[in-house]
């Protein structure tokens, strides 16, 4: 930066010291907090609802508990320990969503980081191509995978006679789980990475190539590590994503109680004919805490994150 | 296996299988032949299941709309089945049954058994050719047990396919029997009586009239769909009805016209049911919520919101008789143009197979039988339109009464948007009795956008 | 409460999670192993070798995945626009000029419309000013947690949240459980039914998506802030330039790519949600979109045709997009 290099010592630490100044400005601070309070309210809202009593939250406003305080536990209890054999504990559900979400953030990220290295390094014909198809491929609505997907798990693949993937037989287990949502990852995870990738300053990887670093050498000495921070801060989106999927945890479970996720059983409880919110408030609340353990303990890497190398300059 | 003698071992168990039920409910009578029912269950009831024997270790999923805490109840009817035959069944309950069920039948993974809430449904699965025809035994229990309409709904171009498993009566006006008895209104017993008294309430009550919801997330509007055809029933014979279901009449016939016209009446009235518009966006579940505690006098709605509205809203269903409970709820019947014409609506689930396999015709045929249906309906907050089902074992005052009307109805008929194709059963007739109250759309423009929609074949 | 022991006894929760947790442990440690071996082989391999294993090992896997998952749906769904209901006879174009016949179809191309221009810019604004506001604030953490909290919502969560906002009573007698109305009255107002009044409904729909959206830009704006060198503001604040002039002439400039990319998958991700539509509204009252209505079709009324023929067009109009973003990235290319 040129601007950078005319700033001598001196007027770099006044020059910082007014920055923080009119950054810390208690207007910008009030507007931040005054925002982060009205997102908030709606969801305050659901964690008081799932407090009360279902008789109050069906006939008054969760605001009027303040004014009226009627706190039971009998929701979240309900919840989480009244299990049978069709609806087992909450406590299960949870060990699936983890089995789930686990690798379905891990092996699209590897997969993704892997193409997106391709994608911006390699030279090579239809490289273009390539990128602009599977950027586009994100616009292919889902629901439209769900049916040859789950002929593909179910019976393989054939053309004719001949068997190009035979059946595997893995149907009623996390596989076909796992490898729908690394499928569905791949475009915006690829077209993410591949947007960081390219930031690396050139020199760096040249210099890695002429002291002889082959291309799997390079990648593992030079790209992977420079690209933790982008792929641990796309690792929590993934990671959010799958968490609150039901879609594809409902088609690709093949009906399997065994290793539903958690979203499947709350859509669940709204209860054959509706109903129940009671115990709804109390369950969304239980399905947030997770997410948010893993925002919390991997929010440093947002600092220097996702598309960090996207800044010119 | 012969189905002869089968079915004469299953009439034999019939006694045993039902006085162990009885004996179950009936907890202070003091019975020594049948000593601690759960652990004797293993032995000596087995008998009953000797005709579904064989299939020790097998597993059969049954795929279904119905979930918690319905499902609970199912799966414990299964017990004793299950503990004798061997076979495991693993109930499957989905919210999203009816998106996930083509899904999983184009995909090759359909289910074992699939309840289908919609006769409409079973045709399409059918098409598919997925589904696996009834077998023999299925269809000779169905065809004792049930009445050959039932058995009709179940049946595809001329092949038995889905048996009748759960059923529900819609034609029932809830009311609280208290808030009647205090304000010294009689029960009607034809249309004309039903909308003065609604104007007497109007006039001289502070209570609303009627409460009406037809909102129900994706699916708003199919309450609009019940009144309609509860009423169509009434104004128009049940042969207009059945060619109304089958498009052998336009939808905006004359007779769909008065009978949403009828419906009008009450629906589009501000005066019976406060906000029109609000209707659309007022859950069915709220809806019924009025009369529990006293803020309107009328719900129309089939028999099952009475469990919602007992779990739900605190209300407590009493005999009609009983006007003292306060929060008391209980039904009468939806009248009809004149006193003596009394036709039935209503709905209810069917079982079909997309697996042929020994303990998959087991578990349907098991479903079939009165034994079951006994047991089931003992457990509560259920019933089936089978004939052998004793209304004793149905504790719930209202679904006694709807066990009646369907053993004893001269004229039901079935919900009418189950049977018709998705593309209006399952989609304009919905969209357009929702616009009907929330924009106010006329009675005409409503009609013709259905009969529009009406898939060409 | 009926007695359910029986049912609980009959398999332990650890019987059940035991081969689960096989499978996961398996599933992981094969995935590792792979690629550790593939890794230890490949670059022992010849430089020539490598020249083609590169691809094979970098990019195959994942087009391979592409191409059956998504790329094969897309096409057959393509297939499947031109076919009758149940796929079983070819009828041209008719899915097409039904979708753009349908007295519906103004309603539904203005509600997309407005979707797609609004959600992708409201959150873009709001999580970028978040991001200015609190970037160097000492503890901002907490006030970007609660912004984000939304994105840890499932729909299914967020749709009871709103349900206790927008919620109308129309008994004037009973009490409001919506949040809405009770702010409308406690002000003086007479509140509408909110879900009701056309367009307002649409843009309270739209409220819900800013609200879950807003934390992912904020999220990715605040770290590409967090790059700009301290210099660049230093300089531009010896010049003199106001807060205000600052953000608009050095921040935004700076971030630009990054707001380019938040914008698009904000947008694409609009364009495919129909979850908030669905259960909120079912797409009545006039506030039905393109993807609603193509699951709405495709799922509910069984009608594969019609809902083929919708998801193209939702492809199709998206492909501008996703060319202007592939020019920007080609231009910034080729300014390195």
């Amino acid at each position: 930066m040129t601007t950078a290099e005319k700033t001598t010592l001196g007027t770099t630490r006044t020059g910082r010291a007014k920055v923080k100044n009119v950054f810390t400005s208690p207007w910008a601070s009030a507007m931040a907090i005054v925002l982060a309070i009205v997102w908030t309210i709606p969801t305050f809202g659901l964690l008081v609802s799932s407090f009360r009593p279902q008789k109050d939250i069906n006939s008054s406003g969760w605001w009027t508990f303040f004014a009226n305080p009627n706190v039971t536990l009998e929701n979240y209890q309900q919840v989480l320990f009244e299990g049978t054999s069709v609806t087992p504990p909450l406590s299960q559900y949870f060990f699936n969503s983890l089995a789930i979400t686990i690798p379905a953030a891990l092996f699209p990220l590897t997969l993704a980081v892997f193409a997106a290295y391709a994608l911006a390094w390699f030279e090579f014909k239809g490289k273009n191509f390539i990128f602009f198809t599977v950027f586009a491929l994100q616009v292919v609505p889902l629901q439209m995978s769900l049916i040859p997907l789950l002929q593909l798990f179910s019976q393989g693949i054939k053309i004719g006679d001949t068997t190009l993937i035979p059946d595997l037989g893995i149907t009623g287990t996390y596989i076909p789980i796992w490898i729908a949502h690394t499928i569905f990852a791949l475009p915006l995870a690829t077209f993410l990475l591949h947007n960081f990738l390219t930031q690396i300053p050139r020199e760096l990887v040249e210099a890695a190539r002429v002291d002889g670093a082959g291309w799997f050498t390079l990648f593992r000495r030079i790209i992977f590590p420079l690209s933790i921070p982008a792929i641990a801060s796309f690792a929590i989106f993934q990671f959010l994503w799958v968490w609150n999927d039901l879609l594809v945890g409902l088609t690709f479970g093949g009906g399997a109680k065994d290793i539903a996720p958690l979203t499947v059983r709350l859509a669940e409880m709204v209860g054959t004919r509706g109903g129940g919110w009671e115990v709804l408030t109390a369950g969304a609340f239980i399905s947030i805490i997770v997410p948010l353990i893993v925002f919390f303990s991997l929010q440093r890497y947002f600092v220097r994150g996702l598309l960090a190398g996207s800044v010119k300059g | 296996m012969s189905t002869i003698r089968n079915r004469v071992v299953a009439l034999g168990a019939t006694a045993i299988a039902a006085s162990l039920v009885l004996a179950g409910c009936a907890a202070t009578e003091e019975t020594t032949t049948e000593e601690t029912t759960s652990a004797a269950a293993g032995s000596t009831g087995c008998e009953a299941y000797a005709a579904y024997m064989g299939n020790e270790g097998s597993e059969v999923e049954i795929y279904s709309t119905i979930v918690s805490p319905e499902a609970d109840l199912f799966m414990e009817s299964f017990v004793e089945f299950e503990d004798c035959t061997g076979i495991t069944i693993n109930w499957n309950g989905s919210q999203e049954f009816e998106a996930q069920l083509p899904v999983r039948v184009a995909g090759g993974t359909a289910p074992d058994l699939a309840v289908f809430p919609q006769p409409g449904l079973l045709a399409a699965m059918v098409a598919t050719g997925q589904m696996v025809a009834a077998p023999t035994d299925v269809a000779d229990s169905v065809a004792v047990n049930y009445t050959a309409d039932w058995k009709n709904y179940g049946t595809v171009d001329g092949v038995f396919y889905a048996a009748p498993l759960g059923a529900n009566v819609k034609s029932f006006v809830w009311y609280s029997p208290k808030t009647f008895a205090d304000n010294g209104w009689a029960i009607p017993t034809t249309w004309d009586e039903l909308l003065a008294l609604s104007q007497t309430i109007a006039d001289t009550s502070d209570v609303q009239p009627w409460c009406v919801g037809f909102g129900s997330g994706e699916a708003t509007g199919w309450v609009g769909t019940d009144w309609m055809e509860d009423i169509m029933l009434r104004t128009a014979s049940a042969e207009t009805y059945d060619k109304w279901v089958s498009h052998d009449i336009a939808f905006n016939d004359p007779a769909v016209v008065t009978a949403i016209s009828e419906a009008g009446k009450i629906l589009k009235n501000p005066e019976f049911v406060g906000d029109v518009a609000s209707i659309a966006t007022t859950t069915f579940q709220d809806g019924g919520a009025g009369i529990v505690d006293g803020s309107c006098a009328m719900h129309r709605q089939a028999s099952f919101i009475g469990g919602i509205l007992a779990g739900d809203y605190a209300a407590t269903i009493v005999t009609p008789e009983d006007t003292t409970v306060e929060g008391g709820i209980t039904t009468f019947y939806f009248p009809g143009v004149s006193a003596d014409n009394k036709p039935a609506l209503g709905g209810g689930e069917f079982v079909g197979a997309f697996a042929d396999r020994p303990e998959v015709a087991a578990v349907q045929h098991y479903l079939t039988t009165p034994e079951w249906a006994n047991a089931k309906a003992a457990l509560g907050g259920w019933f089936s339109a089978n004939l052998g089902l004793d209304t004793a074992n149905v504790a719930d005052p209202v679904n006694a009464v709807a066990v009646e009307i369907l053993q004893n109805a001269t004229t039901f008929r079935f919900d009418a948007s189950d049977l018709m194709p998705a593309a209006v059963g399952a989609g304009s007739f919905w969209k357009e009795m929702t616009a009907w109250v929330a924009e106010d759309k006329s009675d005409a423009a409503v009609l013709d956008a259905i009969e529009a929609s009406w898939p060409a074949n | 409460m009926k007695d359910f022991a029986i049912l609980a006894a009959r398999k332990t929760p650890w019987e059940i999670v035991a081969p689960n947790l096989t499978v996961l442990v398996f599933g992981l440690l094969a995935f590792a192993a792979v690629i550790f071996l593939i890794f230890i082989l490949a670059e022992r391999a010849s430089v020539k070798a490598q020249e083609w294993l590169k691809y094979l090992v970098f990019l195959v896997p994942a087009l391979l995945l592409l191409a059956i998952g998504l790329i094969y749906p897309a096409f057959r769904t393509l297939l499947l626009s031109f076919m009758n209901a149940d796929s079983s006879e070819f009828i041209g174009f008719e899915n097409y000029i039904w979708a753009f016949t349908r007295p519906e179809i103004v309603t539904v191309m203005t509600n997309t419309l407005t979707w797609v221009i609004l959600v992708p810019l409201a959150s873009t604004v709001i999580g970028l000013s978040i991001a200015y506001l609190t970037d160097r604030m000492k503890r901002s953490s907490a006030i970007k947690s609660l912004i984000f909290m939304p994105m840890a919502i499932s729909f299914v969560g967020a749709s009871i949240i709103w349900k206790f906002v927008y919620d109308f009573e129309p008994n004037l007698k009973k009490t409001d459980i919506g949040l809405l109305s009770a702010i409308a009255k406690a002000l003086g107002f007479t509140p509408p039914n909110w879900l009701l009044e056309v367009p307002l409904n649409t843009f309270l729909l739209i409220v819900v998506m800013i609200w879950i959206q807003t934390g992912f830009a904020m999220v990715v704006l605040g770290a590409a802030m967090k790059n700009i060198p301290d210099e660049v503001v230093e300089a531009s604040m010896l010049d003199g330039a106001t807060q205000w002039r600052r953000f608009l002439l050095i921040t935004i400039p700076m971030i630009r790519a990054s707001i380019v990319v938040v914008v698009t998958t904000i947008l694409i991700g609009t364009l495919k949600v129909f979850d908030i539509v669905r259960t909120m509204t079912g797409g009545n009252f006039s506030t039905n979109v393109i993807a609603n209505e193509m699951y709405s079709q495709a799922f509910r009324q069984l009608n594969y045709g019609t809902g083929s023929a919708l998801a193209i067009i939702l492809f199709v109009a998206i492909t501008p997009i996703v060319w202007y973003n592939v020019r920007q990235l080609r231009i910034e290319r080729s300014e390195r």
